[in-house]
This record gives structure tokens, C-alpha cells and sequence, in this order.
């Protein structure tokens, strides 16, 4: 096929996922417009650092979605673990690692406990994790004793405020930060020039040799770019490495593996998933243990943030990560959703909400907006599908 | 007689295919007109033109209905004309009552704007008496079985006044008693000047019923039979249908018999949700290698609660019996040990139990066998795809691409993608819930010949299905079940429809014949 019909086919194909791309893009462009210090080293950087739980979130919250569930338990969660790993390490003045073992273990239990309800005694995700939201957020206030516990200070305090810079020396930019990007975009070409051999030798159709190039410089150049603003701003902040493993796993959990696939046919048709030899129950299970420990590494994440505990933290960070599932086009009703595009619809949360910061836009407006694009986005992937069901 | 409707050059495109072209149809008042054709061929389409759901402008051609010109803009207007369609799908509230459902959207208000539920009640309870439902008026719809829903959407129907009801595929869900019991109805309402449009695969109803038959192939009309007159048989309609003769309607196949493959003894289950209630009772039956056995039975019978008590328990409780596999006793306690036993069960249902509509075919077929191509956990994408393309070449699957959704698929498409799904975990025994159900002559054809492959490879194949031509067409062997026992067994050579029939109709409480009267 010639270069045109291919990249027609991979748009129509990917419809829902390229127009939010494109809103993505088109949003940013927008603000860089508007505002010249949207796109500066140290405000990409803070977008960076601002929302990266929120990812974390969406991440474990999209595959919930996509089996038909939903998590509203996640903010009072986020609170909990953050506040356990303050009283290990503020108030016993344990080691920061300690904290960090001490939450994600708390996380899972949340997870197990959650995952029980639902699986095993079949009550719907949306009852068991409204109790959880008000159980949890009882529990945070317990643990605290109803007040702030801060600071941690030191390492723990480096997980999300930390930068790896300076390691290989610099010259107005960290070469560390440039050489990790570097690294990973070499990876993606491999992986990327090994998916394409592997469907040639399976003879299947894949885009010409220059629009493969062409699709591998532009996401070069764009990442490259994105590293060198880090870079010449406080170089590589740890969180983003954290948060750009979880997003490569989980994209490979969720598209390649066994489990990831069950929880696509679990949402799409549990009971045609159930007679095809779909353990539903185990399913159910482990994307809510999943959902928890995710949860509390974004509580890690938000409390190293705030270094320190408070009893509210974490406030309806639940509606956000859901938010951008169905931005990044996860279906209300199950079986549809990536990892990938609940990232972007996290990040076109992001954007919006730092853009109009930087514009002085008052809080009011800024909730007004997000509602409207969350609306927006779930109409427009409405009106796709009824016109992709009337085309037949 | 009076022409009631014409539809004169019908032609409707969607982007890439033109579903109809040219279709001209002219019903007369009063008759019982009925519309053949392969799935697929535009039968719904038309019908969907007629009533409106695709609105005037979406469609060249012109309709007349009733003397005047029918230019619909949606269902409520060809409503208000009397032309009403019952769909496939039955449209009811299950939660709501009868009347509540036979007045939904039309419902009389008082000086108010209040609903007199009173008046309400006292009108449907006439309109039940007039479709010859024998049903308290405040019963929740969802109590109530298939074949008196259906009753109940012709009660609705004739709360809105109707002169021409269309009925798609209306006894498809239903037994023998109930088609028979909606059939004399059609009748009746034809003598009250209702003239219907039946949309029907069941070609015998046809035969009885209907006055005039037009048939559509290729989104074309291919002529309207009259069929009082002679030689306006089945096969003349099946000739219409797929634009050739259809000589054999089974293939041929030898049967090359081996060892047992699969024995159940014994066998008894519970309902699931109503204690002490018995569904299977004792049931006893085993099946060879490179045989085809057939489970005759009515509806309510127990046959897919029979399949599906041994596929790994997915339905009953209290499930008591044996099952031996090659000769091995074997424990089936869910699905993926029935799968890892090689037994596969293609259901009756496969739009809510056999298939995830929004997910592609490729995903679909490879679903029951993931393991197979993910050796360490991470499934091999590549070979996923071979596999889906393998099937769709083997089993003539006829779409431009497996990654496209099976929801878009025709029904017999669908099935295939079931049967694909399931012979890619190759089975021994497979046990096959009404193949044919909803999907037309031509497709039946081929899931037929797939049937025949299989045997010819040595495995087993377990036939369920409610028509009996189907099982003595394919089968070596027939169980017949009744009231959840077993009732008989017969070589295909020594039954008969109505040998089974009477097996089949035999009661709990009567004695079993025995094995000498049987053969």
C-alpha cells in the first residue's frame, strides 16, 4: 500500500485513540501560543511532577475500567498509605525504604480486601469501593490522629522531588538525561523495527519503509526534545522514571500477556468469558489488588511530593484518574481501553490545568472546563460508534 | 382484494455496500405475506426502510401505503400510520408489567396528565383475551416465557391500532406449542383485516401459513410466489433463496466409528437458584470417535443444562454422576479443566454466551485457547493472527479483515468464528448447542460440512437441536431427552420425526419404554 492509504488506515483504524492525540497536540500548541512559558524547561518539568500519581492512577484504574468496574476508593487510599509510611517514618523514625514497604503492603491488602467483595462475594466494584472511599479516609484519620505528620525529608522526600542529574557531568545540559532518553528511544526503534519484521515474516501488511522512518524520526525528535528541555532545566526527575516503567509494563501487561487479555474479554462478555475457561472470579481479584498497590505507590509519590501526611490528601484524585480513562477512550461499559490513552487523557487534564494556571485562570473556570472536556471527549467517542455501527 | 402497500425501487447503500437495489414488494390487504431470503440478504433492511428506522431521504425509491405516500421520519410515524414491527429482539420491560409494557409510549392520561391505571389494566386485560393469553394484566413481563412475551408485543401492537404488523423472525426462540399458538393468531388477525409480514427461516411455517412469498437475494427481489398454487413447496423457496438447487441439504459422510470417547452415567443436576428441584435426572449417554450423536428434545428439556452441567459445571448445583473420558474417570470442575480435557461446548446463545461483540474475530477465535500461543504468559501476536487467518480461509468466515469486530458480522459468520474458537482448542469431544440456529440454508450447508471434517479426523460431536430434520440428517445416533431424562436411543436408520416425537413427549411420571420397543 502507498504511503497515504497507510496513513489513512492506521488513523481510521486507531480513530478514537489519534483523535485524542490530536487533541493532545492541539490543546498544547494552543497554551504554547497563549503562553510562551508553557513550553519552557521548568514548567514541563512541573507538569511532570504534578501529575504523575494522577497517571499512576489512571494506570491501574483503566484496567479496572476495562473489566467492567470502577474504583472510587483510590483517593481515601492514596491518604491511607501515605499516612502509614509517615507514621513508620516520621513518627518511628524508621528508614525511608521501610515506609515505602510498609504502604505498598498496605496497598495490597487494600487491594485483597476490595478484590474480595467483589469477586468472591459478587458485589458490583461501584458499592464496595464507595464503602472503601469512606472506610479508608476513616482509617487515615486513625492513623494520623486527625493531624499533618511532616517532614520526611531525605530520600523518601527525593522520590518525587529528586532529580538524577550531574552523573555524567554537564555543559549547560545533563548528558545523563540525554543519554537515558537516547537509550530509551533506541529501545523504542528496536522494538518497534522488530514488531515490523516479525509481521513481515508473518506476511501481514505493514506501512512503507519511509513512513516507518518518517513515524520513527517524529517520535525521536519529539522525545529527544522533551529530554533536552529536562535537561537543560534540574535534569531527570526520579518520579518520571518510575512513572515511564509502570506505563512500559503495563502496556505490555495489558496488550501481550494471558491475564491482560482476560481482562479485555472479562469486560467485553463475562459470561462468554466465563465458558471459554476465563477464571472471572481470579480476574476480578487481582485488577483491584493491582488497583491497590498502584494506589499506594502513587501515595508514596504524592506524600514524598507534599513530604509529609495530611488527613485530606488525596482528595477526589479518584475522579481525576477516571476522568482520563474515559478521555483516553475506555468504554463506560467495559472490553475497551488502553494503557496508552488513559496516559494522554491524564496528560490532557495536565496540560489544561497547567496552562490556565500559568494564564491566571481561576480555580472555578478551570473545573468548569475539565468538566466540559470530559464530556466532550465521552460524546465524541459515542458519536464514533454509532456511526462505526451504522456502516455496515 | 385491495393493495395495502407498495414499495416500488427500493435501493439503500451504506458506505461500501449497497444492501438493497431495486427491491420492489406490494403486499395486499389482508394476506399473510411472507419475505425469504439468506441472512444477510436485506430482509431487515427493507423492513427497516418500511418503518421507519431508517428515515425518508436515506433511501431512493418511493413506499405507498395505504392510498397515500408513506414518507416516515422514524418508528412513531410509521406507528401513527398502523404499520408496527416486532423485532427479533423482543423490546420489553421486564421489570414492568403487562399492561405497564402494552402502553408504554402510549399511554392515556387523564384531565391530569395522570395515568388511570384502572382503564389501563381493563384495556390490555381485552387486549390479552384478543391474542388468547390467559394473564393477569399486573404480572411483570420478565415471569412470563418467550412465547408469551411475543404474545404480549402483538397485544401491543394492537393497542396502537395496527393494519400492517411486522413480524421478524418470530418464532425462532419458540417451541412447537407456541409457533403454533402465534401461527393460529396470525390467522385470526387476518381474518379481522390485519394484514402481517412475516420475515421467517422456518420454511414449513411458511408453507402453512403464508398467502404470498416474496424472496430477496443479494438485496434484490427475485420474484413473489403465490402459494396456493402447486409446486410452491420448500424446495421451490430454498431454489429462490440461494439461486441454485439444493439437492442435498446434509452432506454425505461414511461414518467411520471408533472407541468410546466420552461416557456420562448416572448424571443429575439441580436447578441452580430453586432448591430440591431436579432438572437432569439419571441422565446416561457416551459417544465414539468419528461419530455424530444427536440430543433431541423440546424446549425446557434439559438439553443445554445437560451440555453445560458437564462443561466444567456452568450451570446447576448438586451436580451427582460420572463422566469417563477415553475410558478414565475425569473430574470437570470449571471450564479451563473441561478445556484441558479437550471437551468444548459451542452454545446455543453465542451473541450473549459465546462471543465478545465488540472485540475482533482474531481475538474471539484465539479466546479459549490462549495458552496455546503464550507459552510463557505473553501471547505471540504474530501467530495469533496466522491462526485467525487460517480459520477464516478453512472455514470460509467471509469478512475483508479478522480484525474487524464480530458484532459485524452476519449470524452464520458468527457462529463460525464459535466453531473456529473451539476447534482451535482441538478438541476430542465437542458438543455442539443448536449450530444452526438463526442462520440461513447456504451457511447451515457449510457448518454441516465442518461437522463432517471433524468426525473425518476422528473426534466426537454432540448435536443439539430443536429441529428434528436437522439431527436425522447429521447424526449416527439420537438420544432423545424429555423432562430431563433420557428417554430412548436411536440408530439414525430406525427414527423417525415422529418416532422421536413421541420420545420426546414421554412424562416424568410414565415408565421409560424399553430397549427392545425402542429399536
Amino acid at each position: 500500500m502507498n504511503a497515504i492509504d497507510s496513513v489513512r488506515d492506521i488513523l481510521t483504524r486507531n480513530m478514537r485513540q489519534s483523535g485524542i492525540v490530536i487533541a493532545f497536540i492541539a490543546i498544547s500548541v494552543l497554551f504554547a501560543v497563549l503562553n510562551p512559558n508553557f513550553l519552557s524547561p521548568g514548567n514541563l518539568t512541573n507538569i511532570v511532577l504534578q501529575y504523575s500519581y494522577i497517571l499512576i492512577l489512571a494506570i491501574g484504574m483503566v484496567m479496572i475500567i476495562v473489566a467492567g468496574q470502577i474504583d472510587l476508593s483510590v483517593g481515601s487510599v492514596v491518604a491511607l498509605t501515605g499516612a502509614v509510611s509517615a507514621v513508620v517514618v516520621v513518627r518511628n523514625g524508621m528508614p525511608w525504604y521501610v515506609g515505602v514497604i510498609a504502604a505498598l503492603v498496605v496497598g495490597a491488602l487494600v487491594g485483597v480486601w476490595q478484590g474480595f467483595w467483589v469477586a468472591y462475594v459478587g458485589i458490583p466494584g461501584f458499592i464496595v469501593t464507595l464503602a472503601g472511599m469512606l472506610l479508608f479516609r476513616g482509617l487515615t484519620f486513625l492513623v494520623l490522629d486527625n493531624a499533618s505528620l511532616s517532614p520526611f525529608g531525605g530520600i523518601y522526600q527525593d522520590i518525587a522531588n529528586g532529580f538524577l542529574n550531574g552523573l555524567l557531568g554537564g555543559y549547560g545540559f545533563d548528558v545523563f538525561t540525554l543519554v537515558v532518553f537516547a537509550i530509551g528511544v533506541v529501545g523504542y526503534a528496536i522494538g518497534q523495527w522488530r514488531t515490523r519484521q516479525g509481521k513481515i515474516a508473518y506476511q501481514q501488511t505493514v506501512e512503507s519503509m519511509p513512513l516507518f522512518v518518517v513515524k520513527l524520526l517524529a517520535v525521536a525528535a519529539l522525545v529527544m526534545w522533551f529530554g533536552y528541555q529536562l535537561s537543560i532545566s534540574r535534569g531527570l526527575p526520579v518520579v518520571l522514571i518510575i512513572l515511564a516503567v509502570l506505563i512500559i509494563a503495563y502496556t505490555l501487561i495489558t496488550q501481550k500477556s494471558v491475564f491482560g487479555r482476560h481482562v479485555y474479554a472479562v469486560g467485553g462478555n463475562v459470561h462468554a468469558a466465563e465458558l471459554s475457561g476465563v477464571k472471572v472470579k481470579k480476574i476480578n481479584f487481582w485488577i483491584f489488588v493491582n488497583m491497590g498497590v498502584l494506589a499506594s505507590v502513587a501515595g508514596i509519590v504524592y506524600s514524598s511530593r507534599m513530604n509529609g501526611a495530611q488527613p485530606g490528601a488525596g482528595n477526589m484524585f479518584e475522579l481525576d484518574a477516571i476522568a482520563a480513562c474515559f478521555i483516553g477512550g475506555a468504554s463506560t461499559t467495559g472490553g475497551v481501553g488502553r494503557v496508552g490513552g488513559a496516559m494522554i487523557g491524564g496528560l490532557i487534564m495536565a496540560v489544561m490545568s497547567n496552562g490556565m494556571q500559568l494564564m491566571g485562570v481561576p480555580q472555578s473556570m478551570q473545573q468548569v472546563v475539565k468538566g466540559l472536556v470530559l464530556l466532550l471527549a465521552v460524546a465524541f467517542d459515542i458519536y464514533n460508534k454509532r456511526r462505526a455501527s451504522v456502516a455496515r | 382484494m385491495s393493495t395495502i402497500l407498495e414499495m416500488r425501487s427500493i435501493t439503500k447503500e451504506f458506505p461500501g455496500v449497497k444492501a438493497l437495489s431495486d427491491v420492489t414488494l406490494t403486499v395486499e390487504q389482508g394476506e399473510i405475506h411472507a419475505i425469504c431470503g439468506e441472512n444477510g440478504a436485506g430482509k431487515s433492511t427493507l423492513m427497516k426502510v418500511l418503518s421507519g428506522v431508517y428515515p425518508h431521504g436515506t433511501y431512493d425509491g418511493e413506499i405507498v401505503f395505504d392510498g397515500a405516500p408513506a414518507e416516515f421520519g422514524s418508528i412513531s410515524d410509521s406507528e401513527r400510520r398502523g404499520v408496527v414491527i416486532i423485532h427479533q429482539e423482543l423490546a420489553l420491560v421486564p421489570f414492568l408489567s403487562v399492561a405497564e409494557n402494552i402502553f408504554l409510549g402510549n399511554e392515556t392520561r387523564n384531565r391530569l396528565g395522570m395515568i388511570d391505571w384502572n382503564a389501563a389494566n381493563h384495556k390490555a386485560a381485552a387486549l390479552l383475551k384478543r391474542v388468547g393469553l390467559d394473564e393477569n394484566p399486573t404480572t411483570p413481563v420478565g415471569t412470563l416465557g418467550v412465547g408469551k412475551q411475543q404474545l404480549i408485543e402483538i397485544a401491543k401492537a394492537l393497542s396502537k391500532e395496527v393494519k400492517l404488523l411486522i413480524l421478524d423472525e418470530p418464532t425462532a426462540a419458540l417451541n412447537d406449542t407456541d409457533s403454533e399458538h402465534l401461527l393460529g393468531l396470525l390467522r385470526s388477525l387476518k381474518e379481522h383485516g390485519i394484514t402481517s409480514i412475516i420475515i421467517s427461516h422456518k420454511l414449513n411455517e411458511i408453507e402453512e401459513i403464508a398467502d404470498r412469498t416474496t424472496i430477496i437475494r443479494d438485496g434484490r427481489t427475485i420474484e413473489t410466489i403465490d402459494m396456493s398454487e402447486p409446486g410452491s413447496t420448500q424446495d421451490r423457496i430454498i431454489r429462490g433463496m440461494v439461486g441454485r438447487d439444493l439437492e442435498h441439504r446434509y452432506p454425505e459422510r461414511t461414518a467411520v466409528v471408533g472407541d468410546e470417547v466420552l461416557r456420562v452415567e448416572n448424571w443429575s443436576v439441580d436447578h441452580p437458584t430453586q432448591l430440591g428441584r431436579q432438572i437432569i435426572l439419571d441422565a446416561s449417554f457416551h459417544v465414539r470417535a468419528g461419530e455424530v450423536i444427536g440430543l433431541a428434545g423440546l424446549m425446557g428439556a434439559g438439553r443445554t443444562e445437560l451440555a453445560m452441567s458437564i462443561f466444567g459445571r456452568t450451570y446447576g448445583r448438586n451436580i451427582r454422576g460420572d463422566v469417563y473420558k477415553d475410558g478414565k474417570k475425569i473430574q470437570v470442575r470449571n471450564v479451563a479443566e473441561a478445556i484441558s480435557h479437550n471437551l468444548a461446548y459451542a452454545t446455543e446463545d453465542r451473541k450473549h454466551y459465546g462471543l465478545n461483540l465488540i472485540d475482533d474475530i482474531r481475538h474471539n477465535i484465539s479466546a479459549a485457547a490462549l495458552d496455546k500461543l503464550a507459552p510463557r504468559g505473553w501471547v505471540n501476536g504474530n501467530e495469533e493472527l496466522r491462526v485467525a487467518e487460517e480459520y477464516r480461509n478453512s472455514l470460509n468466515i467471509k469478512t475483508p479483515n479478522v480484525l474487524d469486530s464480530v458484532g459485524k458480522l452476519s449470524g452464520g459468520n458468527q457462529q463460525k468464528v464459535v466453531l473456529s474458537k473451539w476447534l482451535y482448542t482441538d478438541p476430542d469431544v465437542l458438543i455442539l448447542d443448536e449450530p444452526t440456529r438463526g442462520i440461513d440454508v447456504g451457511a447451515k450447508y457449510e457448518i454441516y460440512t465442518i461437522i463432517n471434517k471433524m468426525v473425518a479426523a476422528g473426534k466426537a460431536v454432540v448435536v443439539i437441536s430443536s429441529e428434528l430434520p436437522e439431527l436425522l440428517g447429521i447424526c449416527d445416533r439420537v438420544y432423545t431427552l424429555a423432562f430431563g431424562r433420557i428417554t430412548g436411543e436411536l440408530p439414525v436408520a430406525e427414527a423417525t420425526q415422529e418416532r422421536l416425537m413421541e420420545l420426546m413427549t414421554i412424562e416424568r411420571d410414565q415408565p421409560l419404554p424399553t430397549k427392545e420397543t425402542a429399536s
